[in-house]
């Protein structure tokens, strides 16, 4: 049986499901209630200076019947007294001593910093995550992103951290920055034990078009939120990537954050590099009890792939992620769609033909309303088996024999890089592209 | 034997006729609409005989457009709302959703459609324009769904339009002849309420058209005339016995039903004769109605029944008894109804035969002839000019519905020889369009 516990940068936890510095943190009886629940650790909300909050706070982006598919808010760090919440942590780690007890903090001189960092230690926390992400509000007062924006700042005062604590340091990124190496390099130069990310996206959720402000409305205005949900997740992984296949940063633990739900969710970020994750909102839709899914399904992926511990497959994909240039140019897949389950909705005809490269052809008997690919000009795109509602109907089948392999890069550097627009691997040759014309028949 | 309770109050009534297809809730409508997948091309649209943009009013449903999806309904139907629940759907748009090609239910468009017209209605908003006037003046005789339609849409044209109804009520059959379980009294008036409060086409009631006199005077008076006049009574089955007390035709024993509901007597025994939908729906409403037993007999196998599958399954449900390959030969009784003579039938060489050697009689207090309308073929023949087919049924041009004399068009019923409101809807708005043709050429 697989064997969860997880040991993150010498914080020692049952399993690697902890709860993200958020509302569900917000004090020891949702903590502990959620270490009865399953969860490995927690990330206390934000411990600091004293804040007003105000109502309502949440918004959420819907699709379809789905709701909370992207969320935000604009809540600040905690407003219950420090004393009340450092009582608790201290309560919390003598029902749960082996379970991950995390104090993240957000103050902002170098005297604020230590004497927090001397409060939380004392309480018995296990260690550290410094908030250096919250987009609203704390910014404004020169903490959260307003340091994550700021690798300089950012390096200094995980210094000044790691110069105060003798627990283990996270940093949390923020993404609202364009290239997420130069913070988590910072945070690496700076000492840091381990990187902690995504914070949530700067985000404006939606407008109310009655009174024309923006989600979630407070007394007639808004402002922007922090974005986060399952729509983040893509953001999230990209980011973890390019921390996890940096040569310095990677020497540090990652615990990823993003939109994780499900187990599946879990293993994608463990296959780029993490060795934790942080969940908040799937906690804030669903209850603690989210958390017995992805427990049974990583046990039940692990157990199917033979793995021991997260450790055995740690970073499995990070060797996949390449650039675009080491592609290989000769690899060639078509659609094809299974006319047995095909209900012929024609989805996919009309996505090709209107959204892609006129590959698919309706019917030409009116019989039937299955559709077929016009292979020639088909260049394996993959949107018509995106669009078919029905599982498995779609499929993409390789159609090269595997033995040859070229790539932008080796052709830039046999100086073999096309000039004219007849190159055999160029995607729009041999097809046929219908006359501007055609479109008004 | 049945299963339901003579009803004594309208609440028994409206329990026993409780409705097949009740109205949408909101929630029930977001979660239904979320499903549709806005197929290319879609084959509910080839379905419905009014080609409604389904998946537009659907999707408009969805983004909460509740009055865009009305508006698309009756763009393309102006009985919208009574279509939604009446119609078939089940072998029309519904049986085509490309979804039932995988065993997952279709869509329940008709719902929908019922949901966004009933809300569009109830907010009493104008959502029509009246063309502006011609000058022209048009007669429409009778004021069902045909006439309805077609007065409507003459209306948006600019036309003048005067409805002459026998009736004291408009909507014709939908009003009078479909069973209580599929729509009340009130479904259908305010639909025609709302329709006439914004388009103003006039409707005079307790109006027949009936000698050569009038209409001579409509001819004189109007630009065009559009019979719209359905059938008539339930036709005469020539057998012995047939004028006794407790023999009543289907049509007519419907609307006594629709107007006296539960002070409608019906006996203990009951016997139907017919196998088409009206038959189903007399068999289903004398059960409902607490008749201990009611047979429904028709004169040739279950599998020739006209009836769709569906509505022999709602009267097999309601507690129906079948007798098939029996035609009725005589009704027997002192006066009054205490039995059927059947002979029974057989097949040969592809002809019905009845085996007049074979007799029995089943003992019954009411007698429901579902054995077809009348026609009105002899008020056609005041009408120079207008051809009929062999079957007594109007002919007209399948385009524009001209009869064969040009001043005179036609639809529904009167044309088709029986079918739904929808195919009434069609044909009068077809209609319409076929006269502004005729009368602007």
């Amino acid at each position: 049986m697989a064997d969860l516990s997880i040991n993150f940068a010498g914080i020692k936890a049952p399993n690697p499901f902890w709860l993200a510095s958020a509302p569900p943190t917000n004090s020891g009886y949702q903590i502990m209630k959620a270490f009865e629940a399953g969860w490995g650790g927690a990330v206390w909300k934000t411990l600091g200076v004293p804040v007003i909050n105000v109502s309502s706070r949440y918004g959420a982006v819907n699709y379809r019947d789905t709701r909370m598919m992207g969320f935000n808010n604009i809540e600040l760090i905690t407003d219950r007294p420090l004393a009340d919440n450092l009582r608790e942590i201290e309560e919390v780690k003598k029902y749960f001593p082996d379970h991950a007890v995390i104090a993240s903090l957000m103050v902002e001189s170098r005297a604020e910093w230590e004497q927090i960092i001397k409060d939380v230690q004392n309480a018995g926390a296990d260690g550290i995550e410094l908030n250096f992400g919250c987009p609203h509000g704390m910014c404004e007062r020169g903490m959260g992103s307003a340091v994550g924006q700021e690798p300089e700042v950012l390096k200094t005062i995980v210094e000044w951290v790691k110069a105060a604590a003798n627990i283990p340091v996270i940093t949390k990124l923020s993404p609202n920055i364009s290239h997420i190496v130069d913070p988590g390099l910072a945070a690496y130069q700076g000492g840091t034990d381990a990187i902690s990310l995504i914070n949530t996206i700067k985000s404006i959720v939606g407008i109310d078009l009655d009174s024309y402000a923006p989600y979630p409305v407070v007394d007639g205005k808004g402002t922007n939120g922090g974005y986060c949900g399952p729509a983040v997740k893509p953001i999230a992984m990209h980011m973890l990537k390019d921390l996890a296949q940096h040569p310095e940063i990677s020497k540090v633990p990652i615990c990823g954050i993003g939109g994780i739900e499900t187990w599946r969710d879990v293993v994608e970020f463990i296959l780029l590099g993490a060795t934790s994750v942080q969940v908040c909102t799937a906690v804030m839709h669903y209850g603690f009890g989210i958390v017995r899914e992805m427990e049974a399904g990583l046990r039940q992926f692990m157990d199917d792939k033979g793995y021991n511990t997260i450790y055995d497959f740690t970073g499995k994909a990070l060797p996949n992620i390449t650039e675009w240039k080491h592609l290989n140019l000769e690899h060639k897949v078509v659609a094809e769609i299974n006319p047995n389950t095909c209900v012929g909705c024609d989805l996919c005809y009309i996505a090709c033909d209107d959204g892609a490269h006129q590959a698919i052809a309706l019917p030409t008997d009116l019989t039937n309303r299955v559709p077929s690919i016009i292979e020639e000009n088909c260049v394996g795109c993959n949107l018509c088996s995106l669009v078919c509602p029905i599982e498995n109907c779609i499929t993409m089948v390789k159609k090269d024999d595997g033995t040859k392999h070229s790539t932008w890069a080796e052709r830039t550097d046999a100086d073999q890089v096309p000039t004219t627009f007849d190159d055999d691997r160029a995607g729009g040759k041999g097809h046929f592209v219908p006359k501007p014309s055609d479109a008004l028949k | 034997m049945s299963e339901y309770k003579r009803p004594t109050s309208e609440a028994d009534f409206k329990k026993n006729f409780k409705q097949k297809k009740p109205l949408m809730n909101t929630t029930e409508a977001f979660y239904e609409s979320s499903r549709c997948l806005f197929c290319y091309d879609a084959p509910c649209i080839q379905a419905c005989p009014t080609h409604i943009d389904i998946p537009l009013f659907i999707k408009q449903i969805q983004t909460k457009n509740t009055e865009g999806a009305a508006k698309t309904i009756f763009d393309a139907n102006w009985l919208g709302n009574a279509c939604g629940i009446v119609c078939p759907t089940g072998v029309l748009c519904e049986g085509a959703c490309v979804f039932n090609h995988q065993n997952v239910p279709p869509i329940q468009i008709g719902r929908l459609q019922n949901f966004a017209t009933n809300t569009t209605i109830d907010t009493a908003k104008d959502i029509f324009k009246v063309g502006k006037s011609n000058g022209k003046k048009i007669a429409i005789v009778g004021a069902g769904p045909a006439g309805i339609a077609c007065a409507c849409e003459l209306r948006t044209l600019g036309y003048d339009v005067t409805i002459y109804e026998a009736k004291d009520k408009p909507s014709g059959l939908a009003v009078h002849g479909i069973a209580p379980y599929k729509i009340t009294n009130e479904e259908v008036l305010k639909e025609i309420t709302f329709l006439q409060n914004q388009l103003g086409f006039e409707i005079l009631y307790k109006s027949p058209i009936e000698t050569k006199e009038q209409l001579k005077k409509l001819e004189e008076d109007f630009d065009a005339i559009f019979l719209g006049l359905g059938l008539g009574k339930t036709g005469s089955l020539e057998i012995d016995g047939e004028d006794k007390k407790g023999v009543i035709g289907a049509v007519e024993f419907i609307e006594e039903l629709r107007s006296k509901q539960h002070l409608t007597k019906v006996p203990s025994k009951v016997v139907v004769l017919g196998g088409g939908n009206t038959a189903m729906d007399a068999a289903s409403e004398s059960a409902r109605m607490g008749a201990k037993k009611t047979v429904l007999a028709y004169r040739n196998s279950k599998e020739k029944m006209k009836a769709y599958g569906f509505e022999y399954d709602l009267a097999i449900s309601a507690g129906v008894d079948s007798l098939f390959n029996v035609v009725p030969i005589g009704i027997v009784g002192k006066g009054k109804v205490e039995g059927v003579r059947f002979a029974k039938t057989e097949m040969v060489d592809g002809k019905l035969k009845t085996k007049n050697n074979d007799v029995f009689v089943v003992r019954c207090d009411m007698v429901i002839k579902a054995t077809g309308q009348a026609k009105q073929g002899s008020f056609y023949e005041l009408i120079d000019n207008l051809e009929m087919d062999s079957q007594t049924r109007l002919k007209v041009n399948n385009e524009t519905f001209q009869t064969s004399n040009p001043k005179y068009f036609a639809g529904g019923d009167a044309v088709n020889g029986g079918a739904e409101v929808v195919n009434a809807a069609y044909d009068g708005k077809m209609a319409a369009l076929g006269i502004h043709q005729y009368l602007n050429k």
